[in-house]
C-alpha cells in the first residue's frame, strides 16, 4: 500500500492543472480516492466527522443489489436451458447467464461513466459517484435480449438528459435508471416487450415453449377465464406464488426474486441507506389498491391478488431500489409515507387497468418523481402556516 | 413541578479524553489578548495604543455601532501589540500582564435586588461584561437597547468531551446565582434555566426545564423551541452558564473578574482535568507539556470538537470558552480502499460500517478527516434525525443558500444559531459545511434588516 501510495503521489503533479495529463485531472482524482480515503482534514466548522460518505452509500446499495443480479445472472441461464430442454447443471447455467447479462452490464458502465468522467473533466469537479448505482440498476431492469447499442444509446440519452442537465448526482428530478427503462420503452417498444424478449431461448425451443411474463399473460387473459385462469411457466406448467417469490420465472434480468430483493431491501434498510417508510409504503399502497381491485374483480387482471402483485415483474425491485432513491422520492418525513404510498397504488392501477402494457412500476415511479416536490412543499407549508399562525408580526 | 422535556433526536459522540474532576496546574501565561472575535456581532474600535498601562477591566475597545459596548481587559499591564489582518481588521489587542498581583478596577460591589433594570445594564456595560449576553435572532452580541421577551440559559454542556458545569460551579453557586439575578432584572419576561433530568441545582427566581436525551439537548435553541419558540419580531437573550458566574461576581464583589477553569480534553492530551486560568491567555500556557508531541500532527481546537475554532499554541483562548480539545490531525492517513471495507473502527451514526458491532459505549478516537468529497445534498432525513427542533433543517438550509428572505423567516431562521447544525454537518455525507451557510445567512440577513 505505501508503494502505491508513493507511486501516485510521485505522478500527481502532471496531472495538476497546467502539467502534462491536466486534462485528465478529475479521473485521477477519481481514482485516487477511488484508492484511498482522501486525507483532506477539516478547515471550517465541525472538526470530526462521520465515517460515511457519498462513496461508502453507493457501495451499501451496490452490495444490496448483489443478490438480485446474481439471481438474474442464474436465471437467465436457468431460463435458456428450460427453452432447449437441456439439465445443464448449476455451473453452466450460471456460467450462461453471467455471460449473457456481462456485456450489458459493461456497457451500461462504459457508457454511463464515460459522460460522467467527461462532464467532470469539463466542469472541473470531483468524480461523483451516483452513476455507479444506476449503472447496476440499468442491466437489472431491461429484459435479456435488448440489444447492446439500444442499452448504450438509452444509457447516453438518461444520463445526459435526466442527470447532467440539471447539474449532477444530487440534482436530478428523474431517477435516471427508470428515464433508460423508459427511453428504450417508448423508443423500440417492440424491443421491449412481447412474449420474445425476456428469455434468451434457445434456437430450437422444445414443444409448447412460450416466453411470456406472467404479467403478460395475465394482460393477454380473456375475461371468460376469471376463475379459472393460471399463470404459467414458460413450458406450460401452472406456477405456485412460490414459484414467483423464488423468481425462476420469465422478466426482466434483476426483477424476478423476490426473495433477492428482499435480501437486498434487508441490506438497506439495516444500514439505514434506504428509507423504510418510502419502501412499505409503496408495498401498503400496492396492496391496498390491489385488494380494491379484487372486490371489483371484473377482469382477470382485476382478480390478482395482492401478494401475486407483490412477486411478479418489478414491483418489489421498484418499491425497494428506484422509489427509495433519496434524490428523486420525497424528502420530509410525512412526505415519504405520502410518496411511496401513491407509487404503490398508482402502480397496480397502472397495471390492471392500462391495456396495452402489463408493468405499471416504471411508470408510477417516475410520475410520482414529479410529484414529489410538490408532496414536499405541502408538508413543508403545514410547518410554515405552523409558524404564522403562533406569531404576532407577519 | 418542573417543565421536563425528553429530546429524541440528537447524537451523543463518545469521544475518548474526557476531562478528570481534578484541577491541574497551568504553566503562566506570558501574555494575554482580547479577541473581537470571541463576539460576533462587534464592530471593534481600539482605544488604547502599544505601551499603555491598563488594568483589569480597563477598556480597550468599543463596537462603532454601539458604543457603550465595551471590551475590558482581563488582566492589569501594559498593552504591548494591537494585531490588525487583511483591510485592517482587528485581531487582538495584546497586554502583557503585571508581575504578581493584578490590579483590578473597583467598580463596587451591588445588590443586584435593589438595582433598577437600566442600572444593571449600565453596571455590565462600564465592566465590559455586556458582550457576554448573546440575543437571538441572528446569534450575536444583544443589543442594550433591547428588553427580550424572555432569556434562556442551560446549566450542563451536551457536546462532545465537554465540561463538566457542576464541577465548574462548584464553590461559585453565589456567584452563579447572583448572575440569574441580573438576568431577572434584564427581561420583562421569565429566565428560563435548562438542567439535565435528574440533577439538584438550588436555583432562585427562574423557570427550571428538566432537559434528557442526547446533544444537542443543553443547546438553547432546543430550549427555546421546546417551550417558547421565538417569532418573528421577538428577541430573546441567552447566556453561557460560565459566563454568568463572571457576570455575578461582578455584582459580588466589584470587579471584572474574568478567571475561570478550562477543561483540558481529548485523545492526544496526556493530562487532563481542569486549568484555572483567565480569559484570553495563551494556548500554550494550557497545553504546554499535557499535549502528545509524537510524530503525527495533532489540532488544538479553542472550544469543543464540533463547534470550536482551530487554534496554534500561540493563539489566544476565546473569551467564552471553557475547553481545550486536542484530537489527530490525520492527514499522514491514507485509508487503502477505505469505503470497502468493514470498518470496525471507523465511527458512523449509519449503519454502513461494521463500527455498529462495538455497541454505543464505545470510545472512539476521531480525527479531523472529512472522510470524503463534497456532494450535492443526497441524503434525505439525515440532518432531521440530529436536529430536535419543529423545523426542516434541510429545506431552512436550502432557502439560505438561494437567500430567500421570505422563505427564511417562514421556515425558522429567526430561532436558530449555526451551533444547532454542528451535528447535522457531523452526519452529513455530502460532507457540507453547514455552520458556515447558516453563520453567513444570519450576518446577510441582520445587514439587510438594519
Amino acid at each position: 500500500m505505501k508503494a502505491l501510495r508513493k507511486y501516485l503521489d510521485r505522478i500527481k503533479p502532471n496531472f495538476e492543472e497546467g502539467g502534462r495529463f491536466g486534462m485528465f485531472r478529475s479521473v485521477f482524482e477519481g481514482f485516487e480516492s477511488f484508492l484511498f480515503v482522501p486525507n483532506h482534514t477539516a478547515r471550517a466548522g465541525v472538526h470530526i466527522h462521520d465515517s460515511i460518505d457519498s462513496k461508502r452509500t453507493m457501495t451499501v446499495v451496490i452490495v444490496a443489489l448483489l443478490p438480485a443480479l446474481l439471481f438474474g445472472m442464474y436465471n437467465t441461464g436457468y431460463q435458456h436451458y428450460v427453452s432447449a430442454g437441456i439439465d445443464a447443471g448449476f455451473v453452466s447455467t450460471f456460467v450462461y447467464g453471467l455471460l449473457a447479462v456481462l456485456p450489458v452490464l459493461v456497457v451500461s458502465y462504459v457508457v454511463g461513466l464515460g459522460i460522467e468522467f467527461t462532464v467532470a473533466q469539463w466542469k472541473k469537479e470531483e468524480i461523483q459517484e451516483g452513476f455507479l448505482v444506476s449503472g447496476i440498476l440499468i442491466p437489472l431492469i431491461v429484459p435479456i435480449d435488448t440489444p447492446l447499442w439500444m442499452v448504450a444509446l438509452a444509457t447516453a440519452f438518461a444520463v445526459i438528459f435526466a442527470k447532467e442537465v440539471f447539474g449532477g448526482t444530487g440534482y436530478n428530478i428523474f431517477n435516471v435508471a427508470l428515464v433508460t427503462r423508459a427511453f428504450l420503452f417508448f423508443a423500440y417498444p417492440g424491443a421491449m416487450s412481447g412474449d420474445s424478449v425476456f428469455v434468451r431461448a434457445a434456437a430450437k425451443t422444445v414443444d409448447g415453449f412460450s416466453g411470456a411474463t406472467p404479467l403478460g399473460q395475465i394482460n393477454m387473459a380473456p375475461n371468460e377465464a376469471i376463475g379459472s385462469f393460471r399463470v404459467v411457466d414458460t413450458l406450460g406448467n401452472p406456477i405456485s406464488l412460490w414459484d414467483m417469490f423464488f423468481g425462476l420465472i420469465p422478466g426482466s434480468i434483476g426483477e424476478t426474486s423476490t426473495l433477492a430483493i428482499l435480501l437486498g431491501a434487508a441490506v438497506l434498510l439495516f444500514t439505514g441507506i434506504a428509507s423504510w417508510k418510502t419502501m412499505g409504503s409503496v408495498f401498503a399502497g400496492g396492496i391496498v389498491a390491489a385488494l380494491l381491485f379484487n372486490m371489483a374483480g371484473t377482469t382477470v387482471a382485476m382478480s390478482v391478488t395482492p401478494w401475486e402483485h407483490i412477486c411478479l415483474g418489478g414491483f418489489a425491485f421498484g418499491a425497494v431500489f428506484m422509489a427509495t432513491d433519496p434524490v428523486t422520492s420525497a424528502r420530509t418525513e410525512t412526505g415519504k409515507y405520502i410518496y411511496g404510498f401513491l407509487t404503490g397504488l398508482l402502480a397496480i392501477v397502472i397495471r390492471v387497468l392500462n391495456p396495452g402494457y402489463p408493468e405499471g412500476m416504471m411508470m408510477a415511479i417516475l410520475f410520482m418523481n414529479i410529484f414529489a416536490p410538490l408532496i414536499d412543499y405541502y408538508v413543508v407549508r403545514s410547518n410554515i402556516s405552523r409558524r404564522l399562525k403562533r406569531a404576532s408580526i407577519k | 413541578m418542573a417543565n421536563v422535556i425528553k429530546i429524541k433526536r440528537g447524537l451523543d459522540i463518545h469521544l475518548r479524553g474526557t476531562a478528570a474532576n481534578v484541577i491541574l496546574e497551568g504553566k503562566p501565561s506570558e501574555t494575554y489578548a482580547v479577541l473581537p472575535a470571541s463576539f460576533h456581532g462587534i464592530v471593534p474600535k481600539v482605544v488604547v495604543k502599544p505601551g499603555d498601562k491598563v488594568k483589569a477591566g480597563t477598556t480597550v475597545m468599543t463596537d462603532k455601532n454601539k458604543p457603550e459596548i465595551k471590551l475590558v481587559s482581563p488582566v492589569s499591564g501594559e498593552v504591548t501589540a494591537v494585531n490588525r489582518g487583511d483591510k485592517r481588521k482587528l485581531l487582538s489587542i495584546v497586554i502583557k500582564p503585571d508581575t504578581g498581583t493584578t490590579d483590578y478596577i473597583a467598580f463596587g460591589a451591588k445588590d443586584v435586588k435593589a438595582l433598577s433594570s437600566q442600572e444593571v445594564k449600565e453596571s455590565l456595560l462600564e465592566a465590559g461584561l455586556w458582550p457576554f449576553i448573546k440575543q437571538r435572532p441572528f446569534d450575536i452580541v444583544a443589543s442594550p437597547a433591547d428588553t427580550p421577551r424572555d432569556i434562556y440559559l442551560s446549566t450542563f454542556y451536551s457536546a462532545p468531551l465537554a465540561p463538566d458545569f457542576s464541577y465548574i460551579v462548584r464553590g461559585r453557586e453565589d456567584d452563579f446565582q447572583t448572575g440569574l439575578d441580573v438576568m431577572n432584572k434584564l427581561t420583562g419576561g421569565k429566565v428560563y434555566v435548562g438542567i439535565r433530568r435528574g440533577a439538584k441545582l438550588p436555583l432562585k427566581g427562574v423557570e427550571v426545564i428538566e432537559v434528557e436525551g442526547p446533544h444537542p439537548a443543553a443547546n438553547v435553541s432546543v430550549l427555546i423551541n421546546h417551550t417558547k419558540p421565538i417569532n418573528k419580531g421577538e428577541t430573546i437573550w441567552t447566556v453561557s452558564p460560565d459566563n454568568l458566574i463572571t457576570i455575578g461576581a461582578l455584582f459580588n464583589k466589584g470587579i471584572a473578574d474574568f478567571s475561570r477553569l478550562v477543561a483540558v480534553t481529548g485523545s492526544e492530551t496526556t493530562e487532563r482535568g481542569y486549568i484555572r486560568t483567565i480569559a484570553g491567555c495563551t494556548i500554550r500556557s494550557l497545553v504546554q507539556g499535557k499535549v502528545m508531541e509524537g510524530v503525527d500532527k495533532v489540532r488544538l481546537i479553542s472550544g469543543n470538537v464540533l463547534t470550536g475554532v482551530r487554534v496554534s499554541k500561540d493563539d489566544y483562548l476565546l473569551a467564552s470558552d471553557n475547553q481545550i480539545t486536542a484530537i489527530p490531525e490525520g492527514d499522514n492517513d491514507h485509508d487503502f480502499l477505505g469505503w470497502a471495507l468493514p470498518g470496525l473502527n471507523k465511527f458512523s451514526v449509519s449503519r454502513t460500517f461494521l463500527s455498529w458491532l462495538m455497541g454505543k459505549k464505545k470510545e472512539y478516537v476521531i480525527d479531523a478527516r472529512i472522510r470524503g468529497g463534497k456532494r450535492a445534498m443526497i441524503m434525505s432525513n439525515e440532518y432531521d434525525k440530529v436536529f430536535p427542533m419543529d423545523i426542516y433543517p434541510e429545506f431552512l438550509l436550502k432557502a439560505i443558500i438561494t437567500f430567500d428572505i421570505d422563505k427564511m423567516e417562514n421556515l425558522g431562521i429567526y430561532e436558530v444559531a449555526p451551533e444547532d447544525f454542528a451535528l447535522c454537518e457531523f452526519v452529513d455525507t455530502s460532507k457540507i459545511e453547514l455552520q458556515e451557510i447558516v453563520r453567513s445567512g444570519l450576518d446577510l440577513l441582520y445587514k439587510e434588516m438594519n
